[in-house]
């Protein structure tokens, strides 16, 4: 027997009709029973509802806020096994609220491909393309000043580590120095020769080549490879979605970053929004708090309603408030009404605030409704 | 590859112009009232739309299991 003839009568959310379907087909009830049971419930749905003209904005501000209060001062901590420092509690999630376009301890999780998830040598071989491999790591430098050259001395074990040819390094050198220098071979070692007599250009050179990134993406700094269940995940310390996206042997579609910025340039608005409700919600567990999720989501779209990424704050939806009472109640009062004044503003009281500072009725909850009488209309 | 394939995108589409009528009756807002998303959203460019177009997106929701937004593609 199916209830979801009855069901789809009923505007309920499909979470809750899920619910209610399940719970009918336990106890097999019959169809007249059922019908009652739904009424019921959508009954209980529509007094849950929130309230036309609730104030869910401040709601959801002190919803936050007062967990807010007892979350750690504590920047860092490690996260899980692998040994990768991230910041959390307040720390991190004012900067979830701020939009920082550069977190302090950017971080990826970055899954691969079947046929590389199962296999450590292939993992391995896919963090070796991401991994950012710099010149010094693989090689010893040198600079020989009477012959106004470099010498590179590749370390052919770390060479072998890395999958590293010697041509391809050379390759990768001649790129880099283009026609300030040339690169000989003598015994195994590179020679970059510079074209002028100039120790200035030597020295750039050298300090260049030292910290040149023979492989790998420039911001990843380092990846640890970790056995998750039946797969190993990639996780690094730094962050470039949109490099490792294209990389052989990443599942880019389970790759994810916490630089939520990133996530906006690469994916879009709306991945923007999924990934401040799932950092946020990650940040208060990890302290033990729990806030319900309809208050971060309420949080996320109104950070995300205009299209593009907008703080919580004086640069983004605070400041970007109609009243100047209100933008001045909240931050920079002085600074706030100077401006107005210089700009000749008006405000026209509409919103909440600027109204409990005038100390008029506000438009909220009650006060949202007003008495139309319909005059002359009468049966 | 496909941004849209993302686990963090949910699914977008770009509504035709009877449907876009019926969904401002509905909720009797004018199209300008509605949220925002920019034409040069990577996923926007991937589907197609032009600005004036409204979009609907098919999130799936931790409350309501699936849920349906607009936005409205602006410049």
């Amino acid at each position: 027997m199916s209830y979801d003839s009855i069901l789809d009568d009923y505007p309920l959310p499909s979470s809750v009709k899920e619910e209610i379907k399940q719970e009918l087909e336990r106890l097999k009830v019959k169809k007249n029973v059922a019908k009652k049971i739904v009424e019921h419930c959508y009954q209980a749905y529509l007094s849950n509802l929130i309230e036309p003209g609730e104030a869910v904005g401040i709601v959801a501000a002190q919803s936050i806020g007062e967990p807010g209060t007892q979350m750690t001062m504590r920047t860092f901590h490690y996260a899980g096994v692998a040994e990768l420092n991230v910041t959390l509690g307040l720390p991190r999630l004012i900067e979830i609220l701020d939009v920082r376009k550069n977190p302090s301890t950017p971080m990826m999780t970055i899954r691969l491909l079947p046929e590389y998830a199962k296999d450590r040598e292939k993992a391995r071989e896919v963090a070796n393309r991401i991994e950012a491999t710099y010149l010094k790591d693989i090689a010893e430098i040198e600079v020989d000043l009477r012959e106004m050259s470099i010498i590179i001395k590749p370390d052919s074990e770390a060479l072998k580590r890395k999958d590293l040819t010697f041509e391809e390094l050379k390759e990768k050198l001649e790129k880099t120095v283009k026609k300030d220098a040339e690169i000989l071979e003598r015994d195994g070692m590179l020679i970059v020769k510079i074209s002028k007599e100039s120790y200035k250009l030597l020295m750039d050179k050298f300090e260049e080549l030292r910290d040149l990134v023979v492989m790998g993406i420039k911001e990843i700094k380092r990846v640890i490879i970790r056995k998750e269940e039946d797969e190993y995940v990639l996780y690094t310390e730094g962050s470039n979605l949109k490099k490792v996206m294209k990389v052989k042997g990443v599942d880019f579609t389970r790759t994810l970053t916490n630089d939520i910025y990133e996530i906006y340039e690469v994916l879009g608005i709306e991945a923007a929004r999924a990934a401040i409700i799932k950092e946020a919600i990650e940040t208060l567990e990890e302290q033990g708090l729990e806030v319900d999720v309809r208050h971060i989501m309420l949080v996320a779209d109104v950070m995300t309603a205009d299209g593009e990424l907008r703080q919580i704050g004086r640069h983004g939806v605070a400041g970007e408030k109609q009243s100047i009472l209100a933008r001045a109640a909240f931050e920079m009062t002085v600074n706030n009404l100077l401006e107005a004044a210089v700009k000749g503003e008006i405000d026209y009281l509409k919103g909440i605030t600027e109204n409990i500072i005038i100390g008029q009725p506000i438009k909220l909850g009650t006060g949202d409704v007003e008495l139309i009488a319909n005059l002359g209309v009468r049966k | 590859m496909r941004l849209q394939d993302h686990i963090l995108v949910p699914k977008h589409e770009i509504l035709k112009e009877e449907e876009v009528e019926e969904l401002l009756n509905l909720l009797g807002v004018k199209k300008e009232q509605l949220p925002k998303i920019k034409a040069s959203d990577p996923i926007v460019k991937e589907i197609g739309a032009k600005p004036g177009d409204v979009i609907k997106i098919t999130r799936k929701s931790l409350t309501a299991g699936v849920s349906i937004f607009y936005r409205l593609v602006v410049e």
